[in-house]
């Protein structure tokens, strides 16, 4: 178990990004977590929600570690029976989203200001009161952070935040194929030994990500200069 | 297609899968099932602990191969079932636990018994169910047995609340359809892979075969039989794996890790090629792995895609059945001799023999060694040897010659004392025919002695030796190397082990010199029923070799040589 001592700021740590099609039945995330825990991996953020099959939900699931350890968890992952694929997505073309609401104080002399900030990051003002307005805003960690940064000053009241939700890019479905070791199963359309080994390769080739990180170091240098 | 209660649709299901005895223990939770197993010949063995009855489906598996049953009512009955289901969960055993629940609408209310179980055994079971409905029993049932012996075999819960043991269903097994699209077959090995392999054999001066329980579970004892004459590559078992080849066999070289043998520790450091078959490079084989087999390429053959590279670093991981991947090897790979090599593994024997304690004279005194010997001479090795877990244990591995598979039972991955008794009885269910032993310690024996009482009511014919050594042998033997002989918690001031089983109309025998050892055991042999054997051996004798914990393999506490274990030093308590 990791020792509370121990504690390690997750930004600072190297991440995988795992993400899982489970049925969605009660206790998966339980057994899902279990495994991290047993294991003593540490989850970064776990986000689930249905997928557009009837039945199977769609975990996404950010570890701390490095890709030894989430091989690892992979492994461990398919031996529970509900979870149906595991596929890290770290080294993949891959599209990773955040959401965060923000609700910061304001008021009118500087609400202008406050609108202005959150259109230059892509964030939406949902809500305005007298005192606070909400911000919604998608993107990666680093352009949620971004804005939080830049927000900061005025008084952030409150905030709420996904975890990640990630996708590969093309046409390949995130949701099969990389199950090494598993190729003869006939329920599993689509997961033949070919396409394992493809996934696999695909895994060593050289890492595309697209971190959507729009203005975010403008942002940072914003409040810099304030 | 017939309605049956949920508690009949219980019997039915076990009947299918071809159940004929279960363990098992009474309560609220569970009575709708009692009540309905008056109406089935399926053999029920009352335990005295429930504990008990997860060991006892243990050993059951272990014994036969086939899906171990245990029984139990929910809350403080499930929860006993725990060490025993970790057990098996750590040696890979088919298990089912069926437990009572508290009725389905009061749960989540702290009710009476009520006890989240598969919240607690979920990190321990392959799987774990809670079944609210009697109508999702027998497709729950027929699942759980499909996943207790398939794949990587493994302990499985299904928990069945009362209410749903008492409504009623239909009942038609045949109509069920066991569905697991996330639980998938090992591809086996790949065309790729096979070739490599076959290389990497043929290149190899130094191989070495690691050979676990994997090769007992997938019976492939003939294939690997078959790979070794072809090959010249000598074996070595891990604990578990032990009997999975012969001991007798030529190119058996004994077992591995902390308390194998010396050679063999000594030719696995100096490998280069390791076959890991079916074994999983636990701790107490590697020692520290950063230093285990350096100078060895690794190819690792398990079914379990999570066991590679897990704690050894492999240089090919082969995913899939063993008995597959022998068959296509022993195809591909060169004939070879390799007779360098096996003189060169001859000569790393060394002292090893006058180390033996076995070659020390009879000085009056008995050891344990000499015990394990004598049972395995009397018995012509053809004992079923269940153990417990401690020095007997290792002894036992060393000292009894297993030829065949399934023929030592032990936990080897939770150690679990207490496990000997209870599991032997499992296996004597399981074999009628044939003779078994129980060999454990004055002190697990205690953990699960009032099993004595069950073998009594079942009228069993089992053999328990106990190696009575007035400690917590094991224990006090690292006490002695690693804590300056501070024997802190390890003297046991035992009970008359004889005078406890007479208590449960057993017969018994004791013997604290070598010839009456002999004769205790051959009379124990002739006796009907379960004997107790208690012997009174030598307190303090430690087991060696021994490679302390997180040390390198080659680093190993040897048998002193001039510091003669049998001059009289420590006043024997006896
Ligand atoms: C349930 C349990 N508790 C504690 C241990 C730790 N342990 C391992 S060996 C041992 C001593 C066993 O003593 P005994 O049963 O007398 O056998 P011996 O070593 O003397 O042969 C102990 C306490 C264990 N393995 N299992």
């Amino acid at each position: 178990m990791r020792v509370i001592s121990e504690y390690r700021d997750p930004r600072q740590s190297p991440l995988q990004t795992l993400v899982l099609h489970v049925e969605d039945k009660p206790g998966v995330l339980d057994r899902v977590a279990s495994v991290f825990r047993r294991r003593a991996f540490n989850i970064a953020s776990l986000s689930v929600g249905h997928t557009h099959r009837p039945g199977i939900s769609r975990m996404t699931v950010v570890m701390e570690g490095g890709a030894a350890e989430a091989e690892r968890a992979e492994a461990n992952l398919h031996k529970l029976i509900n979870v149906l694929s595991v596929d890290n997505v770290t080294e993949r073309p891959s599209l990773e989203r955040h959401l965060a609401l923000v609700k910061v104080r304001c008021n009118p002399a500087n609400r202008r200001e406050i609108l202005q900030l959150c259109e230059v990051f892509r964030a939406r003002v949902v809500d305005i009161g007298p005192q606070a307005l909400v911000a919604e805003i998608t993107g990666s960690d680093s352009k949620i952070e971004g804005l939080v940064e830049v927000l900061r000053p005025f008084g952030i009241l409150e905030m709420a935040r996904t975890g990640a939700v990630a996708m590969s890019r093309g046409k390949q479905a995130s949701e099969q194929g990389s199950r090494p070791g598993s190729g003869t199963a006939s329920e599993n359309e689509g997961s033949t030994e070919t396409s394992n080994r493809a996934a696999v390769r695909d895994r060593i080739s050289p890492p595309v990500i697209e971190r959507v990180s729009l203005l975010s170091e403008d942002g940072r240098s914003l409040t810099a200069a304030r | 297609m017939s309605q049956k209660t949920g508690a009949q649709i219980i019997w039915e299901c076990l009947l299918k899968e071809q159940v004929e005895t279960v363990f098992g223990y009474p309560g609220g939770a569970i009575l709708p099932a009692y009540d309905a197993l008056t109406q089935y010949r399926i053999r029920h063995v009352l335990v005295r602990h429930e504990q008990g009855a997860a060991h006892m489906a243990d050993g059951y598996a272990r014994a036969s191969g086939k899906v171990g049953v245990a029984l139990a009512t929910s809350g403080p009955g499930a929860t006993n079932l725990v060490t025993g289901i970790a057990t098996a969960m750590m040696d890979s055993s088919p298990v089912v636990c069926i437990t009572g629940q508290v009725p389905g609408p009061v749960i989540g209310r702290d009710a009476f018994q009520e006890c989240d179980v598969t919240g607690i055994t979920l990190p321990i079971t392959k799987h774990n169910y809670l079944v609210t409905r009697a109508q999702h029993i027998a497709p729950t049932i027929k699942e759980a047995f499909h996943l207790a012996r398939s794949g990587r075999p493994g302990p499985v819960l299904v928990d069945i609340t009362k209410d749903a043991q008492q409504e009623s269903a239909d009942f038609d097994w045949d109509d069920i359809e066991v569905r697991l699209p996330g639980a998938r077959p090992a591809s086996g090995v790949l065309p790729d892979e096979l070739q490599q392999a076959v290389e990497l054999i043929n290149a190899a001066q130094k191989p070495l075969i690691l050979a676990g329980q994997g090769v007992i579970q997938s019976g492939s004892t003939e294939g690997l039989l078959q790979f070794v004459d072809k090959t010249s590559i000598p074996v070595s078992c891990t604990l578990l794996g032990l009997g999975g080849f012969p001991a007798s066999h030529p190119l058996n070289l004994g077992m591995m890790g902390m308390h194998g043998e010396s050679w063999v520790n000594h030719a696995i450091q100096q490998a280069d090629l390791l076959l890991a078959f079916g074994m999983r490079f636990d701790d107490r084989v590697t020692g520290n792995p950063a230093t285990y087999a350096t100078a060895a390429k690794k190819i690792h053959v398990d079914i379990d895609r999570a066991e590679i590279n897990k704690n050894v670093q492999v240089d090919l991981g082969i995913v899939g059945d063993l008995r597959d991947t022998l068959l296509q090897l022993n195809e591909a790979v060169d004939e070879c001799s390799h007779r360098q090599w096996n003189a060169d593994i001859e000569e790393m024997k060394g002292d090893s023999a006058v180390r033996d304690i076995q070659t020390l004279p009879d000085n009056g005194r008995l050891y344990a060694a000499h015990v394990i010997n004598d049972i395995w001479n009397l018995t012509d090795g053809k004992a079923m040897v269940v153990t417990d877990v401690g020095q007997h244990q290792m002894w036992e591995a060393q000292y009894y010659k297993h030829e065949f598979p399934r023929q030592l039972i032990t936990s080897g991955g939770l150690g679990t004392m207490g496990f000997a008794l209870p599991a032997a009885i499992g296996a004597r269910m399981a074999c009628p025919e044939g003779e078994i032993w129980v060999v454990c310690g004055d002190g697990g024996f205690q953990m699960t002695a009032c099993e004595l009482s069950t073998c009594a009511q079942e009228e069993l014919d089992i053999n328990v030796a106990i190696i009575n050594n007035g400690y917590l042998g094991m224990v006090r033997q690292w006490q002695e190397f690693f804590y300056e002989k501070r024997y802190s918690a390890t003297p046991l001031r035992n009970p008359d082990f004889c005078l406890l089983a007479q208590a449960h109309g057993l017969q018994t025998l004791q013997a604290r010199t070598r010839s009456q050892a002999r004769e205790s055991i051959a009379k124990a042999r002739r006796t009907q029923g379960t004997v107790v054997v208690d012997f009174r051996v030598e307190q303090e004798d430690s087991v060696y070799p021994m490679v302390p914990a997180g040390n390198c393999l080659h680093d190993m506490i040897r048998r002193p040589l001039e510091e003669n274990p049998l001059v009289e030093t420590a006043q024997s308590r006896w």
